[in-house]
């Protein structure tokens, strides 16, 4: 029954499925090019190149951007560093806790994002720490760490049995087996763990509206044209920008573990 | 004869598992040496602990008249030959064979025509720029051989190394390994659980059971004068006559053995019933019951063969008949 | 030969001798990180949940006391905890419906390119910015928007005006009812339900499905008996994320939805505006014994296997 096509129906519902889950954020590529700017209209009653530039123009959006972009940047490095080095921990041996890290990991993905962010901003206003870049830094490093961990626990795996021992057989210390056989071997893991990282820290708001303060990333920015719009085709504009820079880690991310054992984006 | 790797009252203790448990072992310069027994018998920890993988947990390692438990792997002349062959995926052949060489720091025109010639003698020559999953299971074998050899160890220590590969390449290797190893000179440690290759490969053999050693000798004592039960059945499936039998015969209270190619059908002897009949091809394989004691014999071709069912007389030479220690 | 002598070297042999020693130095800075940056300030948010606020000063009064969570059962607050659960369960019940037949043609029926379609086509929309997702409903579900321009032009309106008039689903557009709010949520979770489904279908070996048929069984009879069982901790492991991420969200009711509330509304406003933060880190303690609960009911049907 392998070989069999698939059921109509099954095509049709499969068909509907994806349609669903693509159909509204095309819609945003047709908004952006709206000459409507008081409300949504539909259709658009013409279409215009003009709130590109209008959006160019904006120095509040090129704030917000540089802020998360850095925020993401800064956050996927220290994912980067304590997920690994996680990673390496649990994939080696086993030890006591081993369960326990893994767990601690995955909470602050598994948990509601309010969960996290409240208990931060309480957390901060106890220990009387003002918000600032490193308190959304803090944050975003904590719920990113599980995604690189993700992506290479499965490759640590694979290199941490025989691999090392024939490394360090053939005359290489702890230092050359790391350099020459590990990191050659989890490179590929680490860049797509990192790519998805920066996804989902450039893209987050839940627990950023609790860790920022008055400070505005680019999510922070979209929710309060949400909330009180005040020029849609700008929103609209930023809106396409957002979908088409978070596709890039993502296809790449893809590229980079396909074909291998786990591949990439599971772990959000 | 010097020895080469020496291990006085060696244990490895994972918790309760005792892994190695006591086990004193000499190793000659030059010998190929097998260490035999069923998997979980702590010969593979053996060998792991004269690479360096694993620590004693008590007792002392000499490899070449030096202390090296506190000696970490890559300060060890020994070099090992992985039963997955743990070759380095990201590498091409050349550089995995040259791995060792680049890590000494060797300038890279020299490690890889040091390779290229390591290669040629394994018959690998023109493969150095193929990744290792381009490769069979033979050819793989044969570049983790040449990659451990290329440090020029003292001792070449191999897990299983044959285990992946089919039975007709199996035996091919098995003859190349000895010729390499009487050319070489070195030391060879050989960890297998097939005692055929055991016994056909070695100088002498040690067989492992539950983290001890039973037994160490050549392969003709091994096989022919096995110490205990154990031995006996694990090595050649011997035939194994309980105490009270043997006693009867020989008025020792001991553990007997009897190979099954010894016992012959006559017209007196010990009263058998015939429980099955395997045809082998060069043999026939008779399965018996020897008054509660379950035996078998192996008739040569052209003999004639009971049927199942049958109650026949068997018997043995007295010299067949080996007692092991009471 | 140059061997492994300097500092470096010598770190090496000491790690190689005790190497529980390079474990406890590999887990000691995430350890270190998420135990006192994330469990602490965990723990610090669960404590204050057991302080009480003073009616008329409107001060936090630092006393081990259970009447916060007794204010929990008022019933303006029980209404949205139940409220939530409800909107929790429809949402992971419709993502199930609507994701099982999308999983299962890319675990059984993709092939080739279609397995590469199928696979971005699940990744995309899960990675693509959350915001920009709820978002494009508020253009969706506008009242000058698509859909209703859709009702109009199909002259369906009426049939929508109908569907609004039924009480506590309705209201008065699609933007401002409960509907919506679902729409909105069923749209931005659905890819945390396929993913896991199809993880779980694609380790169902074809063999297993040509048993059932060799026996005699009708497809539908396989899909039933054998496809779906093996599939359940697939749908469980996905329903874990629709009905958790459900549960704390409390910008999409904001945005799309009637003015009742969620938890994550509640626990954001107790926090804002109302400064009661015992309130609010006694609403956040609610969807943490939800989801530790339906753990506990997931790992006893063997879902984390699927994850």
């Amino acid at each position: 029954m392998h070989s069999d096509r698939a059921p109509l129906g099954l095509k049709i519902a499969a068909g509907f499925g994806l349609a669903f889950m693509h159909l509204p954020i095309l819609l945003i590529f047709v908004y952006a090019f709206t000459t409507e700017d008081k409300s949504y209209q539909w259709p658009p009653p013409g279409f215009t190149l003009k709130w590109f530039g209008v959006t160019w123009g904006r120095s509040d959006v090129w704030e917000a951007l540089a802020l998360s972009l850095k925020v993401a940047s800064i956050s996927t490095v220290i994912a980067l560093v304590l997920g690994t080095l996680c990673a390496a921990a649990v994939s080696r041996t086993k030890f006591f806790g081993r369960e326990v890290i893994s767990l601690l990991v995955i909470l602050p993905i598994a948990l509601p994002g309010i969960i996290t962010g409240i208990s931060l901003r309480s957390a901060f206003n106890l220990a009387d720490i003002p918000f600032s870049f490193w308190t959304i830094v803090l944050g975003h490093a904590t719920f990113c760490v599980v995604v690189v961990y993700n992506n290479a626990v499965a490759r640590f795996r694979r290199v941490s049995g025989s691999l090392v021992e024939a490394s360090m057989d053939l005359g290489a210390n702890s230092f050359q087996t790391f350099r020459y056989v590990i990191m050659p071997n989890i490179s590929t893991a680490l860049l797509a763990g990192g790519m998805l990282a920066f996804a989902l820290s450039f893209d987050e708001v839940i627990v950023t509206t609790f860790t920022a303060g008055q400070q505005q990333t680019l999510p922070i920015w979209m929710l309060e044209e949400l909330v009180r719009p005040r020029e849609r085709p700008v929103t609209n504009v930023v809106a396409m920008v957002v979908v088409l820079v978070t596709f890039l880690p993502i296809l790449g991310a893809y590229y980079l573990t396909r074909g291998t054992d786990t591949v990439a984006g599971q772990g959000k | 004869m010097t020895s080469a790797i020496r291990f006085s009252g060696v244990s490895r203790h994972f918790g309760d598992v005792k892994a190695v448990d006591g086990v004193d072992l000499d190793i000659a310069e030059g010998e190929f040496f097998a260490m035999l027994g069923p998997s979980g018998s702590g010969k593979t920890t053996c060998l792991r602990l004269i690479a360096g993988f694993e620590r004693p947990t008590s007792g002392t390692i000499e490899i070449f008249g030096k202390v090296v438990q506190d000696t970490p792997p890559y300060k060890r002349d020994v070099n090992t030959v992985f039963q997955d062959y743990a070759l380095f995926p990201h590498l091409n052949v050349r550089d995995n064979v040259a791995y060792g060489l680049m890590i000494a720091g060797l300038a890279k025109k020299n490690r890889h025509k040091s390779a290229d010639d390591a290669l040629e003698i394994v018959a690998l020559g023109g493969y150095g720029d193929r990744k290792p999953s381009e490769l069979s299971g033979g050819q793989r074998q044969r570049v983790a051989l040449a990659r451990a050899l290329i440090n020029q160890p003292k001792a070449l220590l191999l897990d299983e190394p044959l285990g992946a590969l089919d039975l007709k390449l199996r035996e091919q290797m098995q003859e190349e390994l000895k010729v390499l190893q009487r050319n070489l000179g070195i030391t060879f440690v050989f960890v297998t659980h097939d005692q055929s290759e055991a016994l056909s490969m070695a100088d002498r053999v040690a067989v492992f059971d539950a983290g001890k050693i039973i037994q160490v000798g050549t392969p003709e004592a091994i096989y022919y004068r096995p110490e205990r039960p154990f031995v006996a059945d694990f090595v050649g499936s011997s035939n194994v006559l309980p105490p009270e039998f043997v006693a009867k015969l020989t008025g020792t209270m001991a553990y007997g053995a009897v190979r099954p190619e010894a016992v012959y059908l006559a017209d007196h002897g010990h009263s058998a019933c015939v429980k099955t009949v395997s045809f082998l091809g060069t043999a026939t394989r008779v399965s018996l019951d020897v008054a509660g004691t379950p035996m078998t014999m192996l008739l040569p071709k052209g003999a004639l063969i009971p049927k199942s069912g049958e109650t026949v007389l068997i018997d043995w030479a007295a010299h067949d008949l080996h007692v092991m220690h009471p | 030969m140059n061997r492994n002598s300097g500092p470096l070297g010598r770190i090496s042999d000491a790690l190689w001798r005790k190497p529980s020693l390079l474990i406890f130095l590999l887990i000691l800075p995430p350890a270190l990180w998420l135990g006192i940056i994330y469990l602490g300030s965990l723990f610090a948010l669960l404590a204050q949940s057991f302080f009480s606020i003073d009616e008329f000063t409107g001060q936090i009064q630092y006393e081990w006391t259970l009447k916060t969570y007794g204010e929990l059962f008022r019933p303006s607050n029980f209404d949205i905890i139940i409220r939530t659960v409800v909107m929790a369960t429809a949402v992971t019940i419709g993502a199930a419906i609507i994701g099982f037949p999308v999983a299962y043609y890319a675990a059984r029926y993709a092939r080739g390119k279609w397995k590469a379609v199928f696979y971005l086509g699940i990744m995309m929309p899960l990675w693509s910015s959350y915001l920009v997702k709820v978002y494009a409903w508020k253009l969706i579900l506008a009242k000058e928007g698509i859909l209703n321009w859709l009702f109009e032009t199909l002259h369906l309106s009426w049939l929508l005006e109908a569907y609004l008039s039924i009480p506590i689903i309705g209201g008065n557009s699609l933007s401002v009812s409960a509907t919506g709010t679902f729409l909105v949520f069923l749209y931005v979770w659905l890819p945390f339900m396929i993913l896991p489904i199809q993880a779980s279908l694609e380790r169902v070996p074809v063999s297993m499905l040509e048993a059932s048929g060799d026996l005699g069984a009708r497809p539908s009879q396989t899909f039933r008996h054998v496809l779906l069982p093996l599939a359940l901790p697939g749908v469980i492991a996905g329903s874990i994320f629709t009905f958790s991420l459900t549960l704390g969200d409390y910008i999409i009711p904001q945005i799309v939805g009637s003015s009742r509330r969620f938890i994550g509304q509640a626990v954001y406003a107790f926090q804002g505006t109302a400064g009661n933060i015992p309130l609010a880190a006694a609403f956040a303690v609610v969807p943490i014994l939800l989801m530790a609960v339906y753990l506990w009911i997931a790992k006893r049907k063997g879902a984390f296997d699927a994850l």
